[in-house]
């Protein structure tokens, strides 16, 4: 294995050898390197397969802008990673990787068919190729694309990493630290601002890192930078932060930033989060995120060994590597020429510059000449040879338009070069706006809707002295629109290599262009074909041409692809690049992990769980849970050997026969109370208010202003001023916040005071025709005596000498009492109920028989029975209205032409005509189930049971014209092709004279 | 993230403490039983949609709970101003933010 490692250059460290694995087999490089580097100092540049043609690929960056060079890594269960840009993970000891997209193996990729296939799989195949026929969709397509789709493998385990979040707030926040980062964070820091500088590689520098031989201030480069960062982080105002990649720039000066922490580590410590994201709310925001070079696009282009020339100036110059040892550079712009120097003086054969310019400045031939290179003026590249490794590159001339003879270049790498983009990413995020600069044949910065300053190679500057000085200027533009004031800094800055170059389209060919594979999308495989393909097919908006080639719609957000593809695009549209627009770029800046975003919020706190005070008791008695609204609540409590269903039958019996015990605690509970709080009852609900005595309570039914069904819930009056609320326990909230509205907007003269309590009192229902019996003898401070406490009455008392709020009430039809205490009583009063209810075989249950029993007594659950287009009429609850009140919330809605209109949906009960059958919730009716399909539907069961007592199921349903179809006999078409047939009746089917309430 | 100054708390606080109520300046009728049926769409369905500065409430429901109105400019999502509750819609003839 040949040794691509130059001794004296790069900043890894030669004294800490590490190795890792790449498909098996074991590497050597050094602390600092990446995979790229390391895989690269040992003659490595396969190192994947693309994503549609497989074809072989190599690195084409040096940096997070990697389209190609996409590896799994993993160190050990449950932390595989795929698609990680083998350009931005650094190696340790321990480290395994695997290339992708590939089978059986890299070199040899029985996969790499499709390439030969490319026919089908132009521009906008998916909408071609699968269309024909119909069948076949389902059936073979889709399974074909779903297993072949897909940029590696998606991890299987459960990730047992943990992530960490942060804020921050600061004055200046420079993201960027190459030369104008720097710059802008000194002269902040210097004026006493508070400032973050953040960088996404490991090391702060940029491209001072790939450029060593510039001096400033009359140090190398490389000393000016470590003094600059010791100055730096002497100022206790300026925090650094490395591996910490800015993914997205949201309102107000907010920045989403995600740190590595221990993906470069050999050994994580225990406990250490993976990665932090960090929320920075910035006052001034400096942009320094330089510029990316745009690849050449021409045929062969993607061949391995074919990479940026300023890639592979920074594998040498910052990791001591040649990428080849007989490059040929191919460039339009002069930064390339300077790649070429670096690497004929580290020691490589450059076989020559190949400028596609006609004219190029004289001293940077007269360099080129100095070293023995060749230079071809004015050329085109027309292929690459090499299948798994470039051999050689065709150049032809081009005069007057027209390309000349071939000649063919042996090389064992091409750097090429097409010129600049500003990296605006983030800016973009902003909607600020970017203006097509002409000249620069670039769009740079326009319209800032932030306190953002943009310094450097971001706004089409050039050369190191330029983004020194134009970063400077950031810094003392952020700090003055601090209200501060910064010194005046300059930089002497010797060797600068400043320069300029053109851009273009797909390089002119002799040859068939239709045949040519000349990759703009190296990621999604799309070549300059599938662009002017889809010019031709129709698409005139670059938006359009991006998602039916999808160009620029790979996990590097087309980073290299969209100005190639757009300056395509323009010139197949025949308009200027600026006529055909720009796509937008979205956050995240780079791919970033579900684990960063995630933080704190997995497992138990992905959600937060409320858990009433009898919670504990229930779960040491075999509850199955149930979640209601954040709650959870027990389900059912089933003994030895029954299922739900044999469960909730022998609760339903218990109760109904003696006593049963029911945790009610979720209830929303709203106190209000206030001189007004009678009129604010009176506005908000339907029932009237005014005449209900203290001591008594009644069911109270909330509408929304447009005349439909909110919430319900019994409503005691405490006192004069003073009622006890409950809503459902879904509603609460909403409730309150619905009250609270009405109060402080629309009726502010009201004095009311609204407060929730829900989690103040713990709630015990006891229901049963031995409820009284149980409950007497631990109540003190009331009689509650048939006569003297009547159903629908409350009164203060204490129970089990728990201070207590006692209601008589039944959502069950039987005798029933709820007992309200402070929460922290709760499970001591359910454990002395349930103690000496056991003489009376107490029982008890959960949410499933409290809605059966419920059900039985056809008392509807809002959300359940209603869906916010039902009115107290439909639901058949009319009853509750209060006739004479002249307002109230929802009233005039009550007659408005479609609610009093026929043929409303209304809440009817439904009987089978087998008593064994339970209907499906949810279920659809239709009135005839010969009809042709489509069929009409005209309702759909709400709520449907199997009913203990009265052996045989029960539901309810919402049914158009329910009312007038009383007997009549619908037809519910089931999932198995069946159709039921039941009877409509009302929905009181137990008890229907409510003889059990007063019961003796 | 926005930041959403709430004019009761004086304090500019991030938008995940509050809660969007919808269009502001929609007074209930004092007496909805004297409207006509279209008066009475109108009032509870009828929004202005405006593109540009739209006068909307809302209420600091993870803070001090108090609804408040606020100018919002939909197109930029930006908050304009905000005000108190039963405060009339601020003149911005001149102050308007340039697209």
């Amino acid at each position: 294995m040949t040794d691509f490692r130059v001794e004296g250059r790069g900043r890894v460290n030669r004294a800490k050898p590490v190795s890792f694995t790449f498909d098996g087999e074991t590497y050597r490089g050094f602390e600092g390197d990446t995979v790229a580097s390391a895989l690269l100092a040992n003659g490595v540049h396969l190192m994947g397969r693309s994503f549609k043609y497989h074809r072989p690929r190599g690195v084409v960056t040096a940096g997070s802008d990697e389209p190609n060079a996409l590896v799994g890594t993993t160190r050990g269960k449950g932390r595989f990673e795929p698609n990680t840009r083998a350009t931005i993970q650094e190696i340790y000891t321990g480290l395994t990787t695997e290339s992708q997209n590939k089978w059986p193996s890299l070199k040899f990729d029985l996969g790499a068919i499709n390439d030969r296939l490319y026919m089908l799989f132009s521009a906008g195949f998916y909408y071609k190729t699968f269309m024909w026929p119909r069948s076949f969709w389902d059936s073979v397509y889709e399974p074909l694309i779903r297993k072949a789709a897909g940029l590696g493998k998606a991890p299987t385990e459960v990730d047992p990493d943990h992530y960490a979040s942060r804020y921050l707030h600061c004055d200046v926040l420079v993201i960027g630290s190459g030369p104008s980062g720097i710059a802008a964070a000194l002269t902040a820091g210097r004026a006493g601002s508070k400032v973050v500088l953040v960088d996404e590689a490991a090391e702060m520098g940029g491209t001072l890192l790939s450029e060593p031989s510039v001096s400033i201030d009359g140090q190398p480069a490389w000393d000016w930078l470590a003094s600059a960062m010791a100055e730096l982080d002497a100022m206790p105002n300026v925090r650094r932060m490395t591996r910490t990649t800015a993914t997205g720039y949201y309102h107000q000066n907010m920045i989403g930033m995600v740190q590595k922490l221990t993906d470069h580590m050999g050994d994580v410590p225990e406990g250490a989060p993976r990665e932090r994201m960090w929320r920075v709310r910035a006052k001034e925001v400096v942009l320094a995120q330089g510029a990316i070079e745009r690849p050449m696009v021409f045929d062969g282009n993607d061949c391995p060994g074919v990479m940026l020339a300023g890639a592979a100036q920074t594998f040498l110059n910052r990791f001591g590597v040649l990428v080849g040892k007989q490059p040929v550079v191919l460039t339009s712009h002069d930064s390339a020429w300077y790649s070429a120097f670096d690497m004929a003086d580290a020691g490589a054969k450059v076989v020559a510059i190949v400028d596609t310019r006609e004219s190029v400045p004289q001293a940077l031939q007269n360099d080129a000449r100095a070293r023995g290179i060749p230079i071809h003026l004015g050329q085109t590249a027309t292929a690459t040879k090499g299948r798994l490794r470039v051999e050689a590159l065709r150049i032809n001339p081009v005069l007057n338009g027209k390309v000349g003879a071939g000649r063919v270049l042996p090389c064992d790498a091409v750097l090429v070069c097409g010129g600049w983009t500003p990296s605006l990413h983030l800016f973009s995020h902003t909607k600020g706006t970017l203006d097509w600069d002409a000249e620069a044949k670039a769009y740079l910065p326009g319209h800032k809707t932030e306190d953002v300053h943009i310094a450097g190679a971001g706004r089409g500057l050039w050369g190191i002295a330029a983004a020194l000085e134009d970063g400077t200027k950031a810094g003392a533009d952020a700090v003055q629109s601090l209200g501060g004031s910064a010194g005046a800094a300059t930089f002497e800055v010797a060797d600068d290599r400043t320069g300029s170059g053109i851009t273009q389209k797909e390089l002119p060919t002799d040859r068939s262009p239709g045949k040519a594979k000349a990759f703009v999308d190296f990621q999604n495989d799309v070549t300059a074909k599938d662009i002017r393909l889809a010019v031709r097919e129709g698409m005139k908006s670059i938006e359009h041409v991006k998602r039916y080639t999808t160009n620029g719609m790979a996990t590097d957000q087309g980073k290299l692809s969209n100005m190639n593809g757009l300056t395509i695009a323009a010139d197949a549209l025949g308009k200027e690049a600026p006529q055909v627009g720009l796509t937008t770029f979205r956050p995240p800046y780079t791919p970033t992990t579900f684990g960063a975003f995630a933080g704190y919020h997995k497992g138990a706190h992905f959600e937060v769980t409320r858990k009433t005070p009898i919670d504990d008791w229930a779960e040491e008695n075999g509850a199955e849970y149930e979640p209601v609204a954040l709650w959870r609540r027990a389900w059912y409590f089933p003994q030895a050997g029954e299922d739900m269903h044999k469960a909730v039958a022998r609760e339903c019996k218990a109760t109904r026969e003696s006593v049963g015990i029911f945790d009610a605690s979720t209830l929303g509970k709203i106190e209000v109370s206030g001189p007004d709080a009678t009129e604010f009852m009176n506005r908000m609900y339907t029932n009237p208010w005014t005449k209900l005595g203290v001591g008594r309570a009644r069911y109270g039914l909330l509408l929304g202003e447009d005349g439909f069904i909110r919430d319900d819930g019994v409503i005691g009056r405490m006192r004069d001023d003073l009622f006890h609320v409950t809503t459902t326990t879904g509603g609460a909230a909403q409730v309150l916040n619905m009250m609270e509205d009405y109060l402080q907007t629309e009726w502010p003269d009201l004095k009311v005071w609204l407060t929730s309590t829900t989690e103040e009192w713990a709630t015990i229902a006891l229901n049963g025709p031995n409820a009284r019996k149980l409950l007497q003898p631990f109540v003190d401070g009331a009689d509650i005596s048939a006569d003297a406490m009547p159903h629908m009455s409350v009164v203060e008392c204490t129970v089990a000498g728990f201070p207590s709020r006692l209601f008589r009430i039944s959502f069950t039809g039987e005798l029933g009492f709820e007992i309200n205490v402070p929460a922290r009583h709760g499970r001591a009063l359910w454990e002395k109920l349930w103690e000496a209810g056991q003489q009376y075989d107490i029982c008890p249950y959960g949410t499933e028989t409290m809605h059966v029993l419920r059900a039985e007594k056809g008392f509807i659950i809002v959300g359940q029975d209603t869906d916010g287009t039902v009115t107290p009429e439909d639901a058949g609850i009319g009853w509750a209205i209060g006739k004479k009140k002249l307002d109230f919330v929802g009233k005039r809605s009550l007659d408005r032409p479609d609610i009093v209109a026929k043929g409303r949906k209304q809440l009817v009960g439904l009987l089978t005509d087998d008593p064994k059958t339970v209907l499906t919730e949810g279920a659809q009716i239709v009135a005839d189930p010969n009809q042709p399909k489509p069929m009409k539907m005209i309702g759909h069961v709400t709520s449907s049971y199997w009913s203990e007592v009265l052996g045989r199921s029960i539901a309810m349903a919402l049914v158009e014209g329910g009312f007038d179809r009383m007997d009549d006999r619908l037809h519910i078409p089931t999932e198995t092709g069946g159709t039921v047939t039941a009877k409509v009746t009302g929905t009181q089917f137990y008890d229907p004279a409510g003889e059990r309430l007063t019961v003796e | 993230m926005l930041l959403i100054q709430c004019p009761y708390c004086d304090d500019a606080l991030p938008e995940l403490e509050f809660a969007y109520a919808g269009e502001a300046h929609i007074d209930r009728p004092k007496d909805p039983s004297a409207l006509s049926d279209e008066e009475w769409r109108d009032f509870l369905f009828i929004r202005s949609n405006v593109k540009g500065v739209h006068a909307e409430r809302w209420r600091h429901i993870n803070g001090c709970g108090r609804f408040f109105n606020a100018l919002r400019d939909t197109v930029s999502d930006r908050f304009v101003t905000t005000y108190k509750a039963g405060e009339p819609r601020p003149d911005l003839s001149g102050k308007e933010p340039a697209q």
